[in-house]
Parts: C-alpha cells; structure tokens; sequence
C-alpha cells in the first residue's frame, strides 16, 4: 500500500523527521506511538501534503506511485485520508456541501459518475446514523461550534463517506472523553477491511485498545526507534518513553 | 454660465470639470420634463449652480481622499440619445425565481421604458410610475417630497443630478398598505459608440406610516460603450414603516456608476438597504440613513467583488438623530488582481440620542499582492448612554482552511471559490428576503464561475 523509505524532512530549515522507514501493506492497521516533539503529526502532514515542509531526503511510494509529486489533492484521489488532529472550522461552507464536493471531486477524478442531491443525501445520512451523528450536524458549518467529540465524529463520516484506500488517524483520541472515543473508534473498526490499510497516531495506549493494531511503532527524535506487535503498545503504558532517552515529566 | 467665476470654489473641488457638463446643460435644459413647474425649475437652477460653484471633487477632498473622479474628465460625457430606445431585450434581470413579470419599472439609458413595465400585483392606491410621468400626474407628492433629503449642498454629484434630473423610479405607497410583491426597478446602460454616455437616475420612494416594501434595484449593462450613471434617490420611510431597498449592481467594466441613497426613517420604521456591487469600472454609493425618530432601526449592508483595474467606493453615513435607535452595518468584500476597493463608514450619535445601539463590521479579503482596500470607519458619539461598536478586518484566505479542503479531494481553485463564496455568503445573510438572497447569492455564484 505504501513504503515510506528513508523520509528526512524539514521545517524552516530544522529537520524534524531523519529517516523514517515503514511499509504498509494491505490490510494493515499500524500504530505509531511517540512523545511530544518527535514527528508524529509532522509526518501526517507530509503524507498529506500540506505546505511548508521540506522533504529533503527519501522517497514515498503509494500504491506504486509517487506520493511526493502529487497535490494534496491527487492524494486524496488516489485513496489517502487524512483523519485531522484538529479539525479546521470553515464557516459559511455547509458540512453536506463540503462534504458533497469532496466526494463528487474524487469520483470525478476516479472517472466515476458524480452523486446527484438525493443520491448523496441517502449515502450521507445511513453513514451520519451510524456515527450518532444528526442531520442538524450536517447543515452547520464544517465543524463550527461543534464539541471535540463532535468534530471527530467529523473526521469520521468524511472516512466513512470518502472511503480511502489509506487513512491516516493522527492522534484521533485527544480531546475525547470514553464515550466519544467508543463511537469514534466503532467507526473506524467498521471500515477495517483487506483491502484498507491504516496509520493510527497517538500518544497514548488506550485508543489502541479499540482500535487494535498489527503493528506498533515507536517514532522519537524524528526516527522510528522500534517496532513489534501490539504488545508493545502496552509497554509504552507501562514504562513510558524513557527507554528512548524521553524525558516526558520535564 | 458666469456662475463658475462668482463663487470661489472650496478646497477640495475642481469647477473647471463642471464645464462639459454645464454646456449640455443649456443644450437640453428645455426639453427637460415640466419645464412649466417653477419649483422644479428653482430646484434644477440650485443644482446647476452648486454644480458650477464647485464641480467634480478631487482626492484634496476628505470624502474622496481615495477615489479619484479625473477619468470623467477626460472623457466629456454626452446625453443619452434616443438610441437606448431602440434596443430590445431578450430578458431582463429579475429576482422572480419563475421568471414571471411582477411590478417593475425599466429605464434604459436613463430613460423609462413604458412597454417593459408593469404595476401589476400592486395594491391598490399604490402609485409605481416614472418621474417624468409623476411630474404631471402627481406633480404635489414630487413636489413634497423631491429634494428634501438629498441637498447638493457639499455634494456635487447631487448637484449634477440635480441639475439634470429627467426620469428615475417613483414609488408612493399610502399609510398601512402592504405591497407583498417585490417591486423591481431595472437600469440598463447601452450608451453609444459615438461618445460616452451620461445620465443621471432620479429616484423617490415615499413609505407613508405602518406600509411596508421589497424593492430591488437592477443596475446592468449592455454591450460595452462607456457611460455614466450617477443616481440619487430619496427614500422617506413613515411611522412605523419598513423598507427593504436592495440593489445589485453588474453593469460591464467600462462604466461609471455613481450612485447617492439618502434615506430618512421615521419613529419605529425600518430601512434597509443592502448593495451588492459586481461591475463597473469605478463604482461609488453612497448611502445616507438618518434615524430621524425614536425607535428607528436601519441597516446599511452589502457585499463587493472586484477585479482586474476595477474601483468600488462605499460611502456610508448613518446619522442618529434620535434616542433609541438600531443601526446595523455589515459590509464585506473580495478584491482581486489590481482592483482597489474603499469603505468609509461614519456614525454619529447626536446629543439627545441616548440608548443608540449602534454596529458596523467592514471586512475585505485580498486574493492577490496588488489588491488594495482603504477602510476609514468614523464614529462621532455626542450622547453617552450609547452602545456602539465596529471592526474592520483585512485577510487572505486561509492556508489551514485550503488545506483541509483539498486533503479532502477538492481542487485549489474549487477550494478557494468555496472560501471566497463563504465569505461572502455571511454578507448575503444581511438579506432578509430569501428570495433576493438566494438571487444574489447565484450573482455571486457567476462571478466566481466567471474567475
């Protein structure tokens, strides 16, 4: 699905990621764990390809081809989703609008036929149910005046909706309380499937207690420093990132 | 004409400019519809002098300090001819979602085109007619009313029209009469290739107490001569009467609109005015709203697209004269390429104008490195038990906002019409009649389609 090879990358000429490696295969749900600073949502946002970063060494290869070169949005054509740490308030754009406009502009580009109002309509409101979501939330305005949870909530139809091949969850559970993280996390257990690979990045355990991964990865310093199962995530609980030389209590 | 040399002109002013102006004058000044009235004759002679006392104002001018009138200059602006009468219309812009004909009066030119108007769905006793036909038909309600509120005192373009007024919209609606239909009023500038046109709307609406209005005003143009329109209407709202004055403005890139609203609002009426300004090359309104008895409320709103080497100049005054009034203001713009847009909002609260509870917003968005706004809000409080409030913002669109978009598959220039028609759309919410919102709404939609 995707292979990420030797990612180096830079903010205002300080280097934040210093070689990342790690292949995604399909089907795979892959957790990253890291403290604070060490490049988590740095690398979220260069898979998406937001401005502002300098990818100065490496290369990313999705689904054959190179995510690097592509525009933001090419990418999300091509199958990735980027679930937002802090998802954007636009006010005055409608949630169904945006949401109607992203999911006809990547069945446009995908070569298949655009939603009509009604077509759309029925599809968001089935995937709006299962998400606790109501029809109110989808009339506002992308995410304005909408709780934490709510905004996650969010994230998540536009996933459920859009339906990528690859999404990235960064740090999905800050700002929610159990419940909230309960139906989040249902949400993105419904779209597991073979053919759909996930990032899930966090800083603590428990989200990985709904959302279960394959693999576990710790990011510190700008460097995936180890890897395992999902044991591993359980570890980190435990004995916290010190073994990394991180010093979180300071 | 020795007038241009008795009075000495005060700083500010350029009475040479008054010259091609005042050389037509005496050219059509005897054609001009009721020449018999001596009133009306005494009204043009003032505007004609106060026209050659101070003529085109220049940017040494406080209220002109950013938009520069020279271009009219250069261009001696002729009369409109008869020409505009021969043009036929396919369609006329209307808000009517079914197309259909309600009342509406067309000037074309300047000029009332009977054959394209129509009073029906009026109530009855509602008088809707052009000037020149009012001058003869209801020669005491112009006579009360025309120039009462729109002085060309300071004002030279007030003057000009003055001078020249001809023909322009009346609409006269009795105490405690509803008009349910929205009332559209539609100017279309043809002008000729021979010269440069100019013409000068005169409008008035008489509200009387407990009535209430929707009106649209339509400024469009056709093919693309150069011409002038410099327009002023007069709205007296009654007692306890409301009216909504919308207009639109898209009239090609070629023109000059200068336009001067003056209202004044009666104890617990309500005016409404919203402006929503697309063409032109250098567009200007003013609009002045006097709260002129307690209880009053107006609001002063609008929205602005400009681009290219385009001009849009608003200039507001809302005048609180008496104590417990309401006074909204929201205007927002987006400004492209080289086009330069001016706000200049004042508010003054007089002495007596206790519990005034008065706001305004300006906000514009700048699309590119050479798009310029000048924003110069004024607020005047003599009273002290008063709240009043105002802000002003200029932006970009914003990086986060574009990004989350397109992460979700929307092209940047999709992505960017959204943000640009978000904007706006929160200036479009001032509309309170949905079916002129909804209208202008997709007026705002063409412009973008048209980027």
């Amino acid at each position: 699905m995707i292979e990420i090879k030797n990612l180096h990358a830079s903010v205002d000429g300080k280097e934040i990621l210093k070689g990342i490696d790690l292949t995604i295969n399909p089907g795979e749900v892959h957790a990253i764990m890291g403290p604070n600073g060490s490049g988590k949502s740095t690398l979220s946002y260069v898979l998406a390809g937001r401005d502002g970063y300098e990818i100065t060494e490496g290369s990313v290869s999705f689904l054959g081809k190179d995510l690097l070169e592509m525009e933001p949005e090419e990418r999300a054509a091509a199958g990735l989703f980027l679930a937002f740490q802090y998802p954007v308030e636009i006010p005055g754009v409608a949630n169904t609008t945006f949401l109607k406009s992203a999911l006809n502009a990547i069945r446009k580009k995908r070569g298949e036929p655009e939603l009509d109002a009604m077509q759309f309509l029925k599809l968001v409101r089935e995937k709006t149910k299962a998400l606790s979501m109501t029809d109110e939330m989808l009339k506002r305005a992308v995410n304005v005046g909408f709780s934490g949870g709510e905004k996650k909530r969010n994230e998540t139809l536009q996933m459920a909706v859009l339906q990528p091949k690859f999404a990235i969850l960064d740090e999905t559970d800050s700002g929610l309380d159990i419940d909230a993280l309960k139906i989040v996390a249902e949400g993105v257990n419904a779209l597991r499937s073979p053919e759909r690979s996930m990032l899930v990045i966090t800083h603590y355990q428990r989200l990985l207690d709904y959302i279960v991964p394959d693999h576990v990865h710790v990011l510190a310093f700008g460097k995936i420093q180890r890897s395992g199962g999902k044991e591993l995530a359980l570890e980190l609980e435990k004995n916290g990132y010190a073994e990394f030389g991180v010093n979180e209590a300071a | 004409m020795a007038t241009t040399t008795l009075t000495k002109a005060p700083r500010g002013y350029d009475p040479a400019a008054a010259k091609p102006f005042l050389e037509q004058f005496d050219r059509v000044k005897d054609g001009l519809p009721g020449a018999g009235l001596s009133w009306l004759t005494d009204l043009r002679g003032q505007g004609h002098d106060r026209f050659a006392a101070l003529g085109l104002p220049t940017v040494k001018n406080e209220s002109w300090r950013y938009t520069n009138l020279r271009a009219l200059d250069k261009l001696s602006f002729q009369p409109a001819t008869d020409a505009g009468e021969a043009v036929r219309f396919d369609l006329l812009p209307t808000v009517r979602a079914d197309g259909a004909t309600g009342p509406r009066l067309v000037f074309v030119d300047g000029r009332f085109r009977a054959e394209l108007s129509s009073t029906a769905g009026l109530p009855a006793g509602v008088e809707l007619l052009n000037l020149a036909d009012a001058l003869t038909r209801k020669p005491d309600l112009v006579a009360e009313h025309l120039g009462r509120i729109a002085a060309p005192d300071d004002q030279p373009l007030v003057a000009l029209n003055t001078a020249f007024l001809a023909d322009g919209p009346v609409l006269h609606v009795p105490r405690g009469v509803t008009v349910d239909e929205t009332i559209e009023l539609v100017f279309v500038s043809v002008g000729t290739e021979a010269q440069p046109t100019a013409f000068h709307p005169r409008g008035l609406i008489v509200a009387e107490a407990e009535s209430r209005a929707v009106i649209v005003e339509h400024h469009v143009g056709l093919g693309s001569c150069t011409t002038l329109s410099n327009g002023v209407t007069e709205v007296f709202v009654g007692a306890g009467a409301s009216v909504h004055h919308y207009k639109v403005q898209r009239e090609h890139t070629d023109s000059f609109h200068l336009s001067h609203t003056a209202a004044k609002v009666a104890g617990k009426g309500i005016y409404d005015n919203f402006i929503l300004t697309i063409g032109a090359k250098l567009s200007r309104n003013e609009v002045t709203s006097v709260l002129d008895g307690e209880e009053g409320d107006t609001h002063v709103s609008g929205a602005y697209m400009v681009r290219g080497g385009q001009h849009v100049d608003t200039t507001t005054f809302i005048d609180h004269a008496k104590p417990c009034c309401t006074s909204r203001e929201v205007y927002k713009g987006v400004i492209d390429d080289q086009a330069r847009a001016v706000f200049q909002g004042k508010i003054i609260v007089r002495p007596n104008a206790q519990k005034t509870d008065g706001y305004q917003q300006n906000r514009a968005l700048l699309l590119s490195d050479t798009a310029e706004i000048d924003a110069k809000p004024e607020l005047e409080i003599y009273a002290d038990d008063v709240k009043c409030s105002h802000g002003a913002t200029v932006g970009e669109l914003d990086d986060d906002q574009l990004f989350y978009l397109r992460a979700r598959g929307i092209d940047k220039d999709t992505a960017r019409g959204l943000l640009i028609g978000a904007f706006l759309s929160e200036a479009l919410e001032e509309i309170a009649e949905e079916s002129v919102r909804d209208a202008f709404q997709s007026y705002v939609a063409n412009w973008q389609n048209a980027r």
